[in-house]
């Protein structure tokens, strides 16, 4: 990693050049929500004044870029009863500028799902080496607790990552890539002012956080929790609609479909982005359903992001962005949840650390 | 000013902080076991029951089909292209490389276009995939094989195993229930496998009809039948869900270890790979993990039958 600082006008001058010849994505507002408040998503941009620098966040996440919401997985090409199978890794290069440490710490994430298992997957690996990943840190919204799950920082899986100082962005700079192409505009060695400038920015972002989850000692905790009532109380609330899953940049679970072409000579299967809340995820042949009820299905979505990824791959699925909460229909969302849990079992004094208090 | 362009997938782009061995594009033996399925040809179909038909399949490529190794207990994803994709269980001899085995029931979209498929239609399988039984491992014991209904698909595979190996095991059993006698799957195989591979079976139906002369009751009146050393003993037991807690608690009671009873796990399988997260049970992915597991593993699982 190396370390530099821009100013802010050469760096829009940068980005300028490189969004110019390539397919870049940038956050845009494009609605805005109740009360007011503006609705930030990635979208393509053509130069640095339509990207809107100093959004908050976006409502989709960055995982669409890597795992589409519909993405063809082979195509069967059919003849006088015979057929050939047709499989394609093709992926436009693609820049993503403005992401955010949450997001691309869930991008790292996803490497770990994608790449580090048994079967990597190479139409995720097709995506994810043909883009190039821009970051830049924000200060936290009221709802944002990803201090609480430690990916309020990151430090690897960009290409570039700029930090807001003032007039400045002190630039960390972790490809090749990106040096040689920020080469060309006024780059310096960042003096000692911009270090403790840094320092201090670190610091603001650090402190600006209001929500706070307790997630020490989570995964046994939620394993004793197993058979609580909690979870059907959430889950009357739940609509099973899926949404959480959508917006947030960690679920990957899937759905294959196979679908014949209009003309019927050919077809193609296809994965579509699944949700495990939805009604039918657990279901086997002859209809048999694993889990039949709403608590069962958004327990398991909890379980998987909070008790069975860590007991997987030491680290809690969840980033913290709280975007299921903003989308969620119903007014769910994790730090309501997991608070409830352990206020639950608060009262019988099994509680190893203290919790938070209910907001 | 540089070029702004970027390379091809499968080349250097970055330092690569995330960096791993990446898959090669151009080998099409590493794309073949995930993506690209292996041609099959249907070059017989038996029905065995009227829901119920045995599938004979044969890998097109003559090298695909030495290529082709499972060990019994394994499950494959069968394509019919168009239609979809389901996981099955393989229910032949993993000897034989020229036919594969499925038992397939009439159940959903996919096994629905299956049944309608006429001899010699080209369909793919893609696998094997998951974990098996271990064979080897049981050398040397007792084995009491437990099926109920459609489990006799699965259960065959390891039976063909130690018929192949017979003189390896000792005493075999088979326990083998269902709902109506008519629906008792490979009866014409059952003298084989008493006569020629020594396996004492018993068979019971839940609903005997009139012509029935067997008995009848639920599978776990079976044991009351025999007594076997508990202490030497191996089980596989394969059904329906509700069938593994009444089989497996009653084989715990009898002192068989929980880590020597073996149960196959159904779940609907998307992707075969750990990718899709279908057929996650807790933080087990049945396809990498499974669908072979042992007792123990599946009491740690909560929610797995």
């Amino acid at each position: 990693m190396i370390y530099k600082v821009i100013s802010k006008t050469e760096f829009r001058k940068f980005i300028n050049a490189i969004v110019k010849h390539n397919n870049a994505y940038g956050p845009r507002k494009v609605d805005t929500g109740s009360g007011g408040k503006p609705i930030y998503q990635f979208k393509p941009v053509k130069s640095a004044d339509e990207i809107d620098f100093d959004y908050t966040v976006t409502y989709s996440s960055a995982k669409h870029f890597f795992l589409p919401f519909r993405d063809e997985l082979s195509r069967f090409n059919f003849e006088d009863g015979n057929w050939e199978q047709e499989v394609r890794y093709e992926a436009p290069p693609t820049i993503l500028i403005g992401l955010r440490p949450c997001d691309i710490s869930a991008i790292n994430m996803l490497d770990e799902v994608m790449l580090h298992s048994p079967y990597p997957s190479p139409y995720y690996l097709a995506r994810r080496k043909n883009t190039f990943i821009i970051g830049m840190d924000h200060l936290p919204l009221p709802d944002c607790f990803c201090k609480s799950m430690n990916r309020h920082t990151v430090n690897h899986g960009f290409n570039l990552f700029c930090s807001d100082i003032g007039d400045k962005y002190y630039l960390s700079i972790n490809s090749s890539k990106a040096y040689s192409f920020l080469k060309e505009f006024m780059i310096e060695e960042p003096s000692y002012e911009d270090n403790c400038q840094l320092i201090e920015r670190r610091k603001t972002i650090k402190h600006s956080f209001e929500t706070n989850i307790e997630v020490t000692g989570l995964p046994v905790f939620l394993d004793i929790e197993f058979d609580s009532p909690i979870w059907q109380k959430w889950g009357d609330k739940c609509l099973s609609c899926g949404s959480c899953a959508m917006v947030c940049p960690t679920c990957y679970c899937y759905s294959v479909e196979e679908r014949f072409d209009v003309d019927l000579k050919g077809s193609s299967r296809q994965n579509h982005l699944y949700s495990c809340n939805l009604v039918d995820f657990a279901q086997v042949a002859g209809g048999h359903n694993f889990r039949p009820r709403n608590g069962d299905r958004l327990k398991y979505r909890y379980y998987h992001h909070y008790r069975g990824f860590a007991a997987n791959d030491n680290q809690q699925i969840c980033v913290g962005c709280n975007r299921c909460g903003r989308a969620c229909l119903a007014d769910i969302n994790p730090k309501d949840v997991i608070n409830d849990l352990r206020l639950e079992r608060e009262s019988c004094m099994i509680c190893v650390s203290p919790s938070p208090d209910r907001t | 000013m540089h070029d702004m362009r970027f390379t091809l997938p499968g080349q250097d782009l970055n330092r690569e902080p995330f960096a791993m061995k990446s898959p090669d594009f151009q080998k099409k033996c590493e794309v073949m076991i995930t993506d690209r399925g292996y041609k099959c040809r249907i070059t017989n179909t038996v029905p065995i029951s009227s829901q119920e038909k045995l599938f004979l399949l044969r890998i097109v490529d003559p090298v695909e089909r030495q290529l082709f190794n499972f060990r019994p207990g394994q499950f494959l994803m069968l394509e019919v292209p168009g239609y979809g994709e389901a996981p099955l269980s393989i229910s032949s001899d993993n000897s034989n490389h020229e036919f594969i085995e499925l038992c397939i029931r009439k159940a959903g979209h996919v096994t629905s276009a299956m049944f309608e498929a006429k001899q010699g239609a080209i369909v793919s399988i893609r696998g094997p995939f998951g974990t098996a039984f271990p064979m080897e491992a049981m050398e040397e014991s007792n084995i009491l094989l437990v099926a109920g209904g459609l489990g006799i698909a699965p259960i065959r595979a390891p039976l063909y195993w130690i018929s192949n190996h017979r003189d390896k095991y000792k005493n075999v059993y088979l326990l083998y229930g269902a709902k109506e006698p008519s629906q008792l799957l490979f009866s014409y195989q059952f003298e084989e496998w008493q006569k020629v591979s020594n396996v004492q079976l018993m068979t019971i139906v839940e609903k005997p009809d009139d012509s029935w002369k067997g008995r009848s009751g639920m599978i776990t009146a079976l044991f009351d039948e025999f007594s076997f050393d508990s202490k030497k003993t191996f089980a596989i037991v394969c059904g329906p869900p509700v069938m593994f807690k009444f089989v497996c608690n009653y084989l715990d009671g009898k002192g068989i270890p929980m880590n020597r009873m073996f149960v196959s796990l159904e779940r609907r399988m998307h992707c075969g790979m750990g990718k899709c997260c279908r057929c996650m049970v807790g933080s087990t992915f049945t396809c990498l993990d499974g669908p072979v597991f042992d007792y123990w593993s599946v009491m740690n699982l909560k929610e797995a039958i």
